[in-house]
């Protein structure tokens, strides 16, 4: 029997290998479906999704209204204020108010580490972590791990360097979860000041120079360098970052194979990464973002499932 | 009510101060010690308190809590808290003063002292501030607050961030004989901090604070008690590190003294894990070895004290995210449970340096009347059952607020009566 | 104790396809504008076979689509855990004539799904339906045109159709209840 998803998709720390490949597997007929001239099917017909965010997220949030469409949901965006400290209502409050909606999904981003599961275990609809704080950012694990299993044909062994602020990123932790429990070996590569001090024990290899990441790897996730959430004194300055980390034509010239570029997005072009790679033969930045929209439909889908108790069901699957 | 006395019979007196760990009974009268001994036998009209089978000590003494009142009255009051003290055990404790309005005046000191009269519950002493609304600016006036009652001056809640103002602090206590208790946190190392900086808050994504931010201002205070030759007490030391540099600051003879809470010696920052905000307090919890590193510290004296850092919040208040929930749990009526179920159970303490952590101590260092059953002592007595075993409901307790992570742990050891002055202040229903 | 009673054998099977084969051609009027569409699963490998039957006889090559129609079912909602879904690809429909090829035709829920997803994909000039074994059963107005063989069934009986590319070897099987 297929390994079942949880209630809601908080992190992939909490996830089995299997359940992740249920759902890089789920994704597959997905992308086919956003290939057709009508993007759309019936399987969520009827449901109501609120997407909540927090923080403001274009790419996010149209990647999974496009997704929810597809799957002909209903979707209601809501842009809500900061946090629970500052101006209106509770993070506890909005919940109740969802719940009394009767909402099905919650998609959430929120500026407070741990605010997906605070919210999943107030109510009870699918919570779906859009990015919580510096915690995870499932989907966008997700989507990369995807990419990188069409470019290489697996996952198992493969070599990839995580490069840039990883101590405040959630794409770091997701993708740092979600490649060692499929069996790739991760680095990560950053000055000290951007990498947690004890990252070692999350079982990957600390490249202390970008030159050291593009020798040892198979593919560069290549960060944001987030500029919003640093406090100053990190590093000196972009300049500086650039030159000494950037990732660079001529620093991948120099390559022993040819690497695979990814980058969540959006890029400070110029800054982590130049243009010219971005937009090279190398880079599968675009793939990324079709791959996102087939990855979160396939997690839409498979949370949105009819609740156990309604399994009469469970002989059915194969009813003419 | 007690006009002629109370005889505390037949119990297992533990008197650290005396060198005392024997079954006798305790006589009590006109709110003092009268005598301690085998078989006294009951005076006419004394009331009874049966001790066969429990521990009868000096009241315990909390140097560390906080009670809302002035300002959020809501969470806790001084009547309150003194109920939820003499629960606990305690006779008496000593209330920082980060109210509000803060107590940095002799009206603040009055007023706090004039409510723990009217309770009548755990005797209640004001800590006053170091500096005027504990802004680190400008000293307040050490020689009012002490007139009008306070035993100590601290900033808790806050560091004392000019080392300028800790030194100076620190000298013109030595006119008033006391000390000065500190709040150790480099607040630049600490900013935006909601835990322990390790492997917990990289799991979670939540900035962490690093034992680094607390062991600097120690070594700092270390060295400023060294030059004034004033006393500092150090506040809820959680660290390892900080244990060392108060041991080795202790055999060059400097005047440190140190305290440490049951959550400290208890939980790790694994307790933070699932996000729980209960597990959310300044300083933040630990590792394991610096677990470990206070339980040593206990046994061997480095750390003198045993406190709460009792710190009320609303469940409102606890129940958002992690980053924006305030810092602190509650802890009067779980310390000695915890302290002997931690401690006492597992070899760490004997019941008789358990008793000197939590009553004797406390007492001698901050100068306070009790931890004694010295004849003429004053009349605070706990008596508890070490072996009782019960299981913490949060919902029971007496203090105003319920913000703690022991819910449901089940412990050993609680308070069966506490006396203070003379009068009864707690007695535990038989279940 | 449930029995298994055989119904079609593997000659039976091909001498079946065979004449459905000639039947399509013959309802269609030729093999112009014919696309064959097996549903997934096994109506896919029967839809194989179809077009190389059709390939022998009248020497030409009819298109062959494959659809998954998990997400047009009609019990998604409370079929409990997520089915996995199969590959959908299809050649143009526009204006051709459609021959739905499934295993086994029952209640005709898989088939109304089957035609919304390919009213999504485009407007076929018409559409058939042909499947290998009829087992009465419906809860919609849906029949077959080209039928295989047709079986009196209970709803406590299963039909089981056997492929030799998926399961070994060719057959269809009533499982009964005892």
């Amino acid at each position: 029997m297929v390994a079942a998803l949880a209630k809601d998709l908080t992190g992939l720390e909490y996830l089995s290998a299997e359940q992740i490949e249920l759902i890089l597997d789920t994704a597959e007929p997905f992308k086919e479906v956003s290939e057709r001239q009508i993007k759309k099917v019936p399987a969520l017909r009827g449901k109501t999704i609120v997407n909540l965010f927090f923080e403001a997220s274009t790419r996010t949030r149209i990647s999974f209204e496009f997704a929810e469409k597809r799957l002909s949901a209903d979707t209601v965006n809501v842009a809500a204020s900061g946090s629970s400290v500052s101006k209106g209502e509770t993070l506890v409050d909005t919940a109740r108010n969802l719940e009394a909606m009767r909402i099905d999904m919650v998609v959430i981003r929120h500026g407070a580490s741990g605010a997906a599961q605070f919210l999943g275990q107030r109510i009870r609809s699918n919570v779906i972590n859009a990015g919580d704080g510096k915690h995870e950012h499932p989907t966008q694990g997700l989507l990369d791990m995807l990419t990188l299993r069409d470019r290489f044909g697996r996952l198992d062994g493969l070599k990839v360097a995580i490069c840039g602020d990883v101590l405040h990123s959630r794409v770091a932790r997701s993708n740092i979860w979600g490649l060692t429990k499929l069996g790739a070996q991760v680095g990560v590569c950053g000055p000290p000041t951007l990498l947690p001090r004890n990252v070692h024990e999350l079982g990957v290899t600390v490249l202390p120079r970008i030159e050291d990441a593009i020798q040892w790897a198979d593919a560069l996730n290549v960060l944001r360098l987030q500029l919003e959430r640093m406090e100053a004194g990190f590093i000196p300055s972009l300049r500086e970052y650039n030159r000494v980390f950037g990732v660079t034509n001529e620093r991948l010239n120099r390559a022993p194979k040819d690497l695979v570029i990814m980058h969540p997005g959006p890029m400070n072009r110029g800054v982590e990464i130049d243009s010219d790679v971005a937009d090279g033969a190398h880079s599968v930045i675009l793939p990324q973002v079709t791959n996102g929209v087939a990855v979160r439909m396939a997690v839409l889908y498979l949370l949105a499932g009819g609740r156990p108790e309604s399994a009469q069901a469970a002989g059915k699957g194969e009813e003419r | 009510m007690n006009g002629q006395g109370i005889l505390v019979r037949g119990g297992r007196v533990v008197d650290p101060s005396r060198g005392q760990d024997e079954v006798a009974d305790v006589y009590l009268i006109e709110g003092r010690v009268e005598a301690v001994g085998r078989n006294i036998g009951t005076p006419d009209g004394a009331m009874v308190v049966d001790a066969r089978g429990q521990v009868v000590a000096p009241g315990l003494i909390d140097l560390h809590v906080h009670l809302r009142e002035p300002g959020q009255e809501e969470l806790e009051t001084v009547a309150s808290g003194a109920m939820a003290a003499a629960a606990g055990g305690f006779s008496a404790v000593c209330a920082m003063p980060n109210t509000d309005p803060v107590c940095d005046n002799q009206g603040v000191v009055g007023f706090v002292k004039a409510q723990a009269q009217r309770a009548g519950k755990a005797r209640v002493y004001p800590i006053g501030a170091v500096s005027l609304g504990q802004q680190g600016q400008q000293l307040a006036e050490f020689g009012e607050l002490v007139g009008a009652g306070a035993v100590a001056v601290s900033d808790d809640g806050k560091p004392v961030v000019s080392s300028h103002l800790m030194r100076t602090a620190l000298e013109y206590a030595r006119t008033f004989g006391i000390p000065v208790a500190d709040h150790c946190e480099e607040p630049t190392l600490s900013a935006g901090g909601v835990m322990h900086e390790g492997t917990v808050s990289t799991r979670l994504g939540l900035k962490g604070i690093p034992a680094a931010a607390e062991e600097i201002m120690v070594a700092r205070d270390i060295l400023l008690a060294e030059l004034t030759g004033g006393h500092v007490h150090l506040c809820h030391m959680s660290t390892r590190g900080s244990v060392g540099l108060i041991r080795r600051a202790k055999a060059h003879g400097v005047r440190v003294t140190a305290e440490a809470c049951p959550h400290h010696f208890t939980l790790t920052h694994e307790a933070c894990a699932g996000y729980d905000t209960n597990a959310k307090m300044s300083p933040p919890l630990r590792e394991e070895a610096d677990r470990e590193a206070i339980r040593q510290g206990l046994q061997d004296g480095t750390i003198d004290v045993i406190v709460t850092d009792h710190a009320p919040h609303h469940y409102d208040a606890k129940e958002r995210e992690f980053d924006d929930a305030p810092n602190g749990i509650i802890g009067l009526e779980t310390s000695l449970g915890l302290a002997i179920t931690e401690l006492v159970r597992s070899g760490v303490l004997t019941i008789s340096e358990l008793i000197a952590r939590m009553s004797t101590i406390p007492a001698r260092i901050f100068g306070l009347p009790g931890g004694t059953l010295a004849a003429g002592a004053p009349a605070d007595v706990v008596v508890f059952d070490p072996g009782v075993e019960w299981t913490v409901r949060p919902e029971t307790f007496y203090s105003r607020s319920r913000n703690t992570p022991f819910t449901g742990r089940r412990l050993f050891g609680r308070a069966t009566t506490t006396i203070v002055r003379g009068q009864v202040a707690y007695q535990r229903a038989m279940d | 104790m449930p029995t298994t009673i055989p119904l079609l054998d593997e000659r039976a099977i091909a001498r079946a396809l065979s004449r459905m084969a000639s039947e399509i051609v013959e309802r269609c009027g030729g093999t112009d504008e014919v696309v064959l569409v097996g549903i997934q699963r096994r109506g896919v490998e029967l839809a194989e076979r179809l077009r190389q039957q059709i390939a022998r006889t009248e020497n030409a090559s009819v298109p062959v689509g494959k659809l998954d129609i998990t997400l047009y079912r009609d019990d998604l909602q409370t079929v409990g855990t997520r089915p996995i879904i199969g590959e959908t690809s299809l050649p143009d429909l526009d204006a051709r004539i459609v021959v739905i090829v499934d295993d086994v035709l029952y209640t005709g829920r898989t088939i109304r799904a089957a035609l919304d997803e390919c009213a999504d994909f485009g407007r076929p000039r018409r559409i058939l339906l042909c499947v290998l074994v009829d087992r009465g059963g419906r809860e919609l107005p849906i029949q077959a045109d080209i039928v295989g063989s047709v079986v009196r069934t209970t709803s406590d009986d299963r039909v089981n159709v056997l492929v030799s590319e998926l399961d070994g070897r060719d057959a269809v099987e009533l499982v009964r209840e005892a």
